[in-house]
């Protein structure tokens, strides 16, 4: 097993690493530059860029950088005058995460139980609930329920706040508009993987033993049954936390998500590095968790890990 | 002896989107104390189901009881609820399944698969349970039960995990076994060990085994009486050398005339039994195997023949043991009892 996640982590570092020099590439590939303005000078725009050591030959802006982010510095952002790419990291990425985290945990565990209701209830009216519920998740985009639980949650009724991020009343709308997809979609795939694990042999086999139904349902089927969730976790947590940059800008939520999309829109080189390779950090951790936690749950691929 | 399973004109059925399959039509036959009874037939001729009845295993719905009644030491089983039927269930019948590769739940220890059974009864604490989990795998012939006992299915060999198998039915001590083709899915010598297992163990607990099988060679080798299947009825029933020595049903005699033995000569060819079993949606009103019989007369496809007795012990379904029908000496295996073809 520490064998296992020892290589995990290297050829996580390795991603992160192509991730980096591809999207070091990338941007420099891109028509304009950071400092093209009406009002610039070509001495003052010398000037700026030797600060930014863009006077060197690109190979060695590249090690430049690549040692840096080693020493855990992204550099100052090129735009957001004295204000370093970590520290705009550090002060807006709590609030996304935070926000993708609930989001996250509120649509698996609820879409792990609404798939186990309508796969125990299949073909009666509970379950037309869950699969009602699961297609209108999947097939209304999140703009579009975040402005309608703006509208009925916050303004009709007066429920929660519409906007802004101060406590924990502030948190329900957005995560509920984030997490919907994720949710339907997880209840569709637990009640499909329930029934296909209810036709299997060893639930038989737990019949014939005369255990109740109770419990062949959690002990048997229901750890089954999670396996296909627990493999799209990992795509999920990335789609979860991508999905924050609209609900942020609905919710006005001082997340990241603002803070990428101009710096692409301004040619900010450092802060597009930084925030990319935070985020894809981020997701190639979250996929590495997700690989470990499918060994935990079944033993078969435990064994084919070491 | 004690008669521990009574089955009287069981009939059970599917409801399909196609219309009612009936499955099991009019089977009957007892079970006595530490007797080991077969049932042998081709696939689909509703010996699993009929197996699966015993204890309630079928789906129901789809399936439903249409008639008949199965009695476990004089209780009705047929209309037994859900609840009842658990205290049946793996203590007084036990049930070994066919496909010992998917009959286990890979996510679970081997050896709570085995303690399961009693877990819900109380009957033991935690400690009690690993003993008698440790015990019955040293009786299905498991050595180092200890660290067998915390590892997975998928670690264990297909004869090792049909031997688990046995345990979860056996480890209980249930009056009746019913194994579902127990070796159809093993390679031939694990099939040799398991059923020599089944046996030694059948004779030292007195259990009585209820044995489904398509394979007359480990009939043979394991039970007292037969009973043949065709197209969800009981064609023939006898002690195993009426069976194999006075087969009194061309069905029966088809079945023996299509194995091949160490004695079959290289250039001699086995006798299949042409066509194909009857369609159970809507079974012909006379004998199910009329069309594919080779004796077969015009009565055999009008009417269902009567179950004629020819001793107390043998009868048969055929309308050949009709005092007007001709004299017909079906061909039978010339085998030495408990040889495995």
């Amino acid at each position: 097993m520490r064998k296992y996640i020892l290589k995990r982590l290297v050829i996580s570092l390795a991603t992160v690493w192509v991730l980096t020099t591809i999207v070091f590439i990338l941007v420099r590939l891109m028509p304009g530059d950071p400092f093209s303005s009406d009002k610039m000078t070509p001495e003052i725009k010398a000037n700026i860029e030797r600060y930014y050591g863009f006077d060197k030959p690109i190979i060695v802006q590249y090690f430049t950088y690549l040692n840096n982010i080693l020493h855990g510095d992204f550099g100052y952002s090129m735009k957001y005058v004295n204000q370093s790419v970590n520290k705009i990291i550090g002060d807006s990425f709590p609030y996304s995460f935070d926000l993708g985290m609930r989001a996250l945990s509120l649509s698996i565990s609820f879409g792990i139980v609404l798939g186990i209701i309508a796969a125990l209830n299949r073909g009666r009216k509970l379950d037309y609930v869950c699969v009602v519920i699961a297609i209108i998740g999947t097939s209304v985009p999140d703009f579009i329920i975040g402005g309608l639980l703006q509208f009925f949650f916050g303004i009709k009724w007066g429920l929660f706040p519409v906007a802004q991020y101060h406590g924990i009343k502030y948190t329900v709308l957005p995560s509920i508009a984030l997490g919907f997809y994720t949710l339907a979609m997880v209840s569709r795939l637990m009640r499909a993987s329930m029934l296909e694990v209810v036709q299997q042999d060893y639930i038989k086999t737990a019949k014939s033993k005369g255990i109740s139904k109770f419990r062949i349902t959690y002990k048997h089927q229901i750890r089954n049954a999670i396996m296909p969730v627990v493999t799209v976790l990992g795509p999920t947590v990335a789609s979860v936390l991508t999905g924050t940059f609209v609900i942020e800008s609905i919710f006005a939520i001082p997340g990241m998500g603002k803070y990428y999309v101009q710096s692409v829109q301004n040619l900010d080189y450092s802060l597009i590095l930084g925030m990319t390779i935070f985020y894809g950090a981020f997701l190639v951790l979250a996929n590495m968790i997700v690989d470990i936690l499918y060994g935990v749950i079944d033993p078969r691929i435990r064994v084919a890990g070491k | 002896m004690e008669k521990m399973l009574e089955v009287k004109n069981l009939n059970f059925s599917f409801h399909t989107y196609g219309g009612i399959v009936k499955a099991v039509r009019g089977v009957t036959f007892d079970v006595n104390e530490g007797e080991v009874i077969g049932i042998v037939g081709e696939s689909g001729c509703g010996k699993s189901v009929t197996a699966q009845c015993l204890i309630r295993l079928n789906p129901e719905p789809p399936g439903f009881f249409d008639e008949g009644s199965i009695k476990y030491k004089g209780k009705e089983i047929s209309k037994m609820s859900d609840k009842e039927m658990r205290k049946i269930r793996g203590v007084e019948i036990g049930f070994i399944f066919q496909d010992p590769m998917t009959s286990l739940n890979p996510t679970m220890k081997v050896g709570k698969q085995i303690e399961e059974i009693f877990i819900q009864r109380k009957l033991y604490n935690k400690k009690e349970l690993k003993d008698k989990a440790l015990e019955i795998l040293k009786m299905v012939g498991i050595s180092d039960g200890e660290r067998r006992y915390n590892q997975y299915p998928h670690e264990l060999s297909g004869g090792m995990k049909q031997r688990v198998m046995i345990a979860i039915a056996l480890v209980g001590n249930p009056g009746i076994i019913i194994a579902d083709e127990p070796t159809t899915s093993l390679d031939v010598t694990i099939e040799a060990q398991i059923l020599d297992l089944l046996k030694d163990l059948q004779k030292k607990l007195k259990t009585s085994i209820v044995l489904i099988t398509h394979d007359l060679g480990v009939i043979a080798k394991m039970c007292d009486r037969v009973l043949v299947m065709y197209g969800g009825k009981i064609v023939e029933r006898g002690m195993v050398d009426d069976i194999f020595y006075n087969t009194k049903h061309p069905y029966t005699s088809g079945l023996l005339c299509s194995i091949a033995s160490l004695e079959t000569e290289k250039d001699e060819e086995l006798q299949p039994i042409e066509g194909t079993p009857p369609d159970l949606f809507s079974p012909p009103p006379g004998c199910p195997f009329a069309a594919r019989c080779e004796y077969a007369m015009e009565v055999c496809y009008k009417i269902m023949p009567p179950e004629y007795e020819i001793t107390e012990e043998h009868q048969t379904m055929c309308w050949l043991q009709h005092e007007n029908s001709l004299d017909i000496k079906l061909p039978c295996k010339k085998v030495i009892k408990g040889e495995v073809f």
